[in-house]
């Protein structure tokens, strides 16, 4: 059985930042990852990065896990060991963690845990939803941007928060044509940069709008769309319909917690933060002490957030331990880091959350 | 399908290698999933509802959701969307929920 | 209005506009960013001092236009893409836009081609000037176009003459 003295599951920018923040307490860390890659979903994000100048803002996304990366080789020597290809299946009563490291079992002992798992996609409920060309936004961009493969010529994107602008921008950067951006809701939930930048582009934004059917024998052929009211009903005779042979989703993020569930960690609903999160205190420990969780599987924000929340749970998993350095010092740096950026109105609902997360209401 | 020249990104492209779904010949290059690789070649159906039999592509093309099982070299339920191409794959759709047990 | 449509209402951008002396006195940056969102790269662009510190990521950029010489530096570092030059002195009829774009292909120097304004709709015809894509802009190319003066406050994109 492996013994590390933290173990983080998931490598991309919660889980590689809260191990850089572990190594450079002097603490060893063992980093798991399902991929045969490091850097989570930011190697698919070609767009530059919002944020703090001091947090990779206007940086690439996918320039980004290269320049964690170096850092840990670097500052971690000996003492950081990433494990691809290693998907975590299971946190026992016990704190081991069963892994399956390509078709072979792994049991892993660490002292201390960082859960940074992430988040999945969530689907729409409509009719045809499961025709093949109905994708996440997700894996429109894995394919598009990881392999270099067009999803389709024709694409209706649903939802215009920001994966739904960003990935809208990027098909139109690889030669696909966007039919429209259609929200539910009567305003433009991504940042209106993106949105102005889509526009600029051709690509019409349809707000007060939903998908009523997706249509096609065996895949994608077409989708009928409609306008809302401001109850979010049908507006009879206002359907539309759209030719395009991809129907893309980008309707939000729910975190990944089944290893929380299964460790036993206490959760609460909170649909501002994205559905079931952990309950956690500053220091992102959740309510079994050896537990740590950071970034869209403690709250689905920004992967600027998200890579101080690992900065924290890196720093305090080290500090539990006993490597304990200038901890105030860079708690405090951190934690006003993170409030800063949750400070403006676009993080409005993250504060609300959060503070219903640690009202107990 | 395959994006040429992207102002952002250079795609490396490891070797051509070549694989079968259903009996047909499909080219592709290594390092890419079997999911990619279908996808470049026009393939959008992965398989059959269990009971009403509709047609199924992937969704979430990082294993999360299991919407792209296939059958690969016998072995059942394989996630091609995180299954990587080999020269020789022999890829099946598969009928129904499958077998653990591999099939030579 | 912008939250519903995406599209910059002509109050947003009378007001982000610089006066008709300082637009007379040569290359000066518009900055497009009316959302307060965390993000502060642009003020770390400007070498000229003319884009103020941030009391709070979140804050609107302040760019005073009396102290911007109009080098552009910040086009390409905005990561919403939100930042132009507009030059008005170029000549009695026509102005130039500096702007980024991130498509392929490039369009050529003295290539004629389509200006587009903020609705995606076009506008005028433009005259590629300029085209820079050097390592330091980092993918994001600058394209200067000179587009008839009265447009300089509406062109923001083109494209490429009998589509792409």
């Amino acid at each position: 059985m492996l013994k590390p003295e933290i173990a983080i599951v998931g490598g991309g920018p919660a889980g590689l930042s809260a191990a850089l923040s572990a190594v450079r307490q002097g603490a060893e860390v063992m980093l798991l990852d399902r991929d045969p890659s490091l850097g989570g979903q930011l190697v698919k994000q070609t767009h530059m990065f919002f944020g703090s100048k001091k947090e990779y803002a206007a940086i690439r996304g996918i320039d980004i896990p290269g320049k964690l990366i170096s850092a840990l080789e670097d500052e971690g020597k000996g003492r950081f060991k990433p494990l691809l290809n290693t998907a975590v299946l299971g946190y026992y009563d016990d704190g081991v963690i069963l892994a399956d490291k390509e078709e072979e079992a792994m049991l892993i002992k660490p002292q201390k845990i960082v859960i940074a798992t992430g988040a999945a996609e969530k689907m729409l409920p409509f009719p045809g939803n499961d025709l093949p060309g109905v994708y996440g936004a997700g894996a429109v961009q894995t394919l598009m941007n990881v392999y270099g493969i067009k999803p389709g010529n024709r694409v209706l994107m649903v939802g215009a928060g920001n994966i739904g602008l960003i990935v809208s921008y990027q098909l139109r950067q690889a030669g696909v044509e966007v039919a429209a951006i259609i929200e539910g809701a009567s305003r433009i939930g991504g940042y209106l940069v993106h949105a102005t930048k889509v526009r600029r582009a051709g690509i019409p934004i349809l707000t007060s709008h939903t998908i009523k059917e997706a249509y096609g024998k065996q895949k994608v052929e077409g989708a009928l769309i409609c306008n809302l009211d401001e109850n979010w009903c049908a507006i009879p005779g206002s359907d539309k319909d759209m030719k395009v042979d991809v129907i893309c989703l980008a309707v939000g993020l729910t975190p990944q917690t089944e290893l929380l569930w299964q460790a036993g960690c206490q959760q609460k609903y909170l649909p501002e933060l994205g559905g079931y999160v952990p309950l956690r205190n500053e220091k992102m420990q959740t309510s079994l002490s050896s537990v740590y969780v950071a970034g869209d599987v403690a709250c689905i924000e920004e992967a600027g957030s998200a890579m101080v929340e690992g900065k924290i749970a890196g720093l305090f998993a080290a500090a539990d331990l006993g490597y304990d350095e200038k901890v105030e010092e860079r708690f405090l740096a951190y934690s006003q880091e993170l409030e800063e950026l949750r400070a403006g109105p676009t993080g409005a609902k993250i504060r609300e959350g959060l503070a219903r997360l640690n009202g107990g209401v | 399908m395959r994006i040429e020249d992207h102002p952002i990104i250079k795609f490396k492209r490891g070797k051509p290698v070549s694989f079968t779904f259903e009996g047909r010949q499909i080219e592709a290059f290594e390092g890419e999933t079997i999911a990619a690789a279908l996808h470049a070649a026009g393939v959008r159906v992965l398989s059959h509802s269990h009971n009403l039999k509709r047609p199924r592509g992937f969704f979430c093309a990082i294993g999360n959701c299991s919407s792209c099982l296939m059958k690969v070299n016998g072995a059942y339920n394989v996630r091609i969307c995180v299954e990587p191409v080999n020269e020789g794959d022999r890829v099946e759709m598969q009928e129904g929920r499958g077998d653990i047990i591999a099939q030579a | 209005m912008l939250e519903k449509t995406g599209v910059p209402d002509p109050e947003q951008i009378n007001k982000i506009t610089p006066s008709q002396e300082r637009l007379k006195n040569g290359p000066v940056a518009i900055v497009e960013c009316f959302q307060n969102i965390p993000c502060d790269p642009c003020r770390y662009a400007c070498r000229q001092g003319a884009i103020k510190e941030f009391a709070d990521i979140n804050d609107l950029p302040v760019i005073d236009h009396e102290e911007c010489n109009g080098c552009g530096l910040c086009i390409s570092e905005c990561p919403g893409l939100a930042i132009f030059v507009i030059d008005a002195s170029y000549s009695a009829d026509e102005g130039l836009i500096k702007m980024p774009y991130e498509y392929l292909p490039l369009p050529e120097q003295g290539e004629e081609v389509i200006g587009i304004d903020t609705e995606g709709r076009e506008v005028c015809n433009a005259r590629v000037v300029k085209v820079q894509n050097t390592k330091a802009l980092d993918r994001t190319p600058v394209v200067t176009l000179a587009v008839p003066q009265a447009q300089l406050m509406k062109v923001r994109s083109f494209v490429k003459k009998g589509g792409e």
